[in-house]
């Protein structure tokens, strides 16, 4: 019977072949969206750890206060102690202290006369102790013009500065701005490239130096803004429990020096946003997978339907409800598993693809003040290999088992007469 | 003759608005083994309605109903299914063949329901199908055959498993005249020579030349009930 049934399958196409198509294009639109959904929440949190916010950030409390200011002369003093007790107890950890600073680039004639003067936000980094900042920032990529800093005193400028303030490679530029103790301050760099991140919010105005540069520039002798903190892979509860630790120890609620360490989930308008985007994205994913799922769901339902007149002779031949019920049950089982691993598999495909290369959003982003990548990339997690499930599976079995009922319900003469119809 | 089916003071009510439609009323008839009965009446008359009761794809509002000894109105799902897939034929107007499955499929499908070995069932089928003269046929779809043919094998898929009765509701409505007589004929050769009793609900005259008892219907009652010739 199992084998009369299998062949009447794969010879009907309206009962097979159409009902996969359907379903298998359900899952691979949900598979897409998924990955897309998953991309779009790690890129938020791995370009903002990259530049805003490390997994974690070690500040002063007042610092922390008036955070968005990136008020250096707020920074944390003794980093270099911080930093041999951080390496000791997180060995498995980076630790990278940074100084964000504002200031006046201004670029000279042949006669040392000042020819152009642009504000730029400024970002000293550690560019020489080892490769983990060049690489976390991915300056190699990054680098549109010349070469990364080989010595101290060499600067690299955002694209746009340069062309604005016409920057050429290898022009001496003066920084201006003021120490950490309020004098004014002076400091010569050599231009030695231009950079491009394909994240507006940098590109519009950022100058990147190496931290010890910058500490002589605004007079921070082993100081820094923030220390960051980067696990080798991101996990949301070790960054909370390394956090409490660390406050633990050396925050203290009356001493607006001390340091607190923030996870990256609490920094800033990080907490609102992601507990935004979580909400959203959730929202957007159950409506999705709800919506799919009526569409499948209805699939289902209509294919069962369809069927009634099959049904019906079938009736009249003697095969009894339940046993039509089970079999319908059943071809729903077998043609959602089958659509849902094809769908999935394509899926999959797409959302690879879309990890690797990305859509470039960056016309959008022209304006945009947030820390986020003109490329759009999905990202492939375990969950993408099974969320195609709930609606090519679940849904299409519920369709077709509510489809079923119908058979129950209806008196059999009048399965019967829809037949005859 | 024994008695195959007794029908007793039965009524059937549809449900029609605030109201009920009576589709029959006060219906009384037996049928006996190897009859071969035609129920002719207008449309609406209640042809279909007594067919279905019989073959217990619906039941009577009220009466009693004895098909081979059992009680139609107290069978479950279940043992009415097996009632069909035992000992009653189907013959549909529009033939209602399995369109994905070939003539020996078909045919072969009620078999299946009775958990015969294939061996058998490979006779039984071969059996049937050279009864309704379509062995040639039996690797072909209905898509590739015509009315008639597929109206053979209809017959042949009720005949297979060899049952008691077999209903048959408008079965030359879609055929020619040509086409309707062979058919005809050769339900009457069944009927005669296994004793398979045919039970007809028609209204076309081809088929009154070859019945040997007519009930006549008018509007859900028994207008006359007659033994005829029988062609």
């Amino acid at each position: 019977m199992l084998k009369f049934l299998a062949k009447g399958l794969m010879r009907d196409r309206s009962r097979s072949f159409f009902p996969i198509l359907i379903i298998a294009a359900g899952v691979v639109l949900t598979v897409l969206f998924y990955s897309w959904i998953n991309g779009f929440i790690g890129m938020i949190i791995s370009e903002n750890a990259r530049f805003e916010t490390g997994h974690v950030k070690i500040v002063t409390r007042a610092y922390n206060e008036l955070i968005d200011q990136k008020p250096y002369d707020l920074g944390l003093m003794n980093v270099d102690k911080k930093l041999n007790y951080l390496n000791q107890n997180y060995p498995n950890m980076n630790w990278q202290p940074r100084i964000y600073f504002g200031a006046l680039l201004d670029v000279p004639d042949e006669n040392g006369e000042t020819l152009q003067q642009g504000e730029v936000m400024g970002l000293g980094v550690d560019l020489f102790s080892d490769n983990f900042e060049r690489n976390l920032l991915n300056l190699e990529n990054a680098l549109a013009s010349g070469e990364l800093p080989q010595k101290q005193g060499e600067i690299l400028l955002s694209q746009e500065v340069a062309s604005k303030l016409k920057v050429k490679l290898g022009d001496n530029v003066t920084m201006i701005g003021s120490t950490m103790f309020g004098s004014i301050a002076m400091y010569n760099f050599i231009v030695s490239g231009t950079v491009r991140f394909g994240i507006q919010a940098m590109d519009r105005g950022a100058v990147i130096a190496d931290i010890s540069d910058v500490r002589s520039f605004l007079d921070m002798k082993n100081t820094a803004s923030e220390i960051f903190g980067f696990l080798p892979n991101y996990k949301e509860e070790k960054t909370y429990a390394i956090s409490k630790e660390y406050n633990e120890k050396f925050s203290y609620e009356n001493d607006e020096f001390s340091d607190i360490m923030l996870p990256l989930r609490e920094q800033g308008q990080m907490s609102f946003m992601l507990a935004s985007v979580d909400q959203r994205t959730g929202i957007f994913i159950f409506f999705f997978l709800f919506i799919m799922s009526i569409v499948l769901w209805n699939s289902g339902l209509m294919n069962g339907i369809r069927r009634y007149g099959e049904v019906g002779v079938r009736l009249a031949i003697g095969e009894s409800k339940g046993h039509i019920y089970r079999a319908m049950i059943i071809e729903a089982i077998i043609i959602g598993i089958v659509a849902t691993i094809i769908g999935t598999a394509i899926g999959l495909v797409f959302s690879y693809l879309l990890q690797h290369y990305g859509i470039n959003i960056s016309s959008l982003m022209r304006d945009a003040n947030v820390i986020m990548s003109s490329t759009m990339r999905a990202r492939v997690t375990t969950e993408c290999y099974f969320v195609g499930f709930i609606p090519g599976v679940i849904a299409s079995v519920i369709g077709a088992c509510f489809a079923g009922i119908g058979i129950y319900r209806r008196n059999t003469a009048q399965l019967f007469k829809e037949l005859e119809q | 003759m024994n008695k195959l089916i007794e029908m007793k003071n039965v009524m059937k009510k549809y449900p029609m608005g605030k109201t009920d439609f009576v589709a029959l009323e006060n219906i009384d008839l037996k049928f006996s083994e190897g009859e071969f009965t035609g129920i002719v009446g207008p449309s609406g008359s209640g042809k279909t309605t007594i067919l279905n009761i019989i073959g217990s794809l619906d039941s009577q509002s009220s009466g009693d109903v004895l098909v081979m000894g059992k009680q139609i109105a107290k069978l479950s799902n279940t043992k009415s299914a097996r009632l069909r897939s035992q000992k009653i034929g189907f013959i549909f107007q529009t033939y209602n063949l399995l369109p994905v499955y070939t003539v020996f499929e078909n045919v072969e499908f009620p078999l299946l329901l009775l958990n015969m070995s294939k061996e058998k069932r490979k006779i039984l089928v071969n059996e049937a199908l050279k009864w309704v003269g379509l062995t040639d046929k039996i690797k072909s779809k209905p898509a590739q055959l015509s009315g008639g043919e597929c109206q053979r094998v209809a017959i042949a898929r009720a005949i297979v498993k060899e049952p008691k009765l077999v209903l048959a509701d408008e079965p030359t409505a879609n055929l020619d005249a040509e086409n309707s007589h062979n058919i005809l004929k050769m339900m009457k050769k069944i009927n005669e020579e296994t004793g398979t009793t045919f039970i007809f609900a028609t209204h076309d005259a081809k088929v009154i030349k070859y019945i040997t008892r007519k009930i006549t219907l008018l509007d859900g009652s028994i207008a006359q009930d007659e033994i005829v010739s029988g062609g």
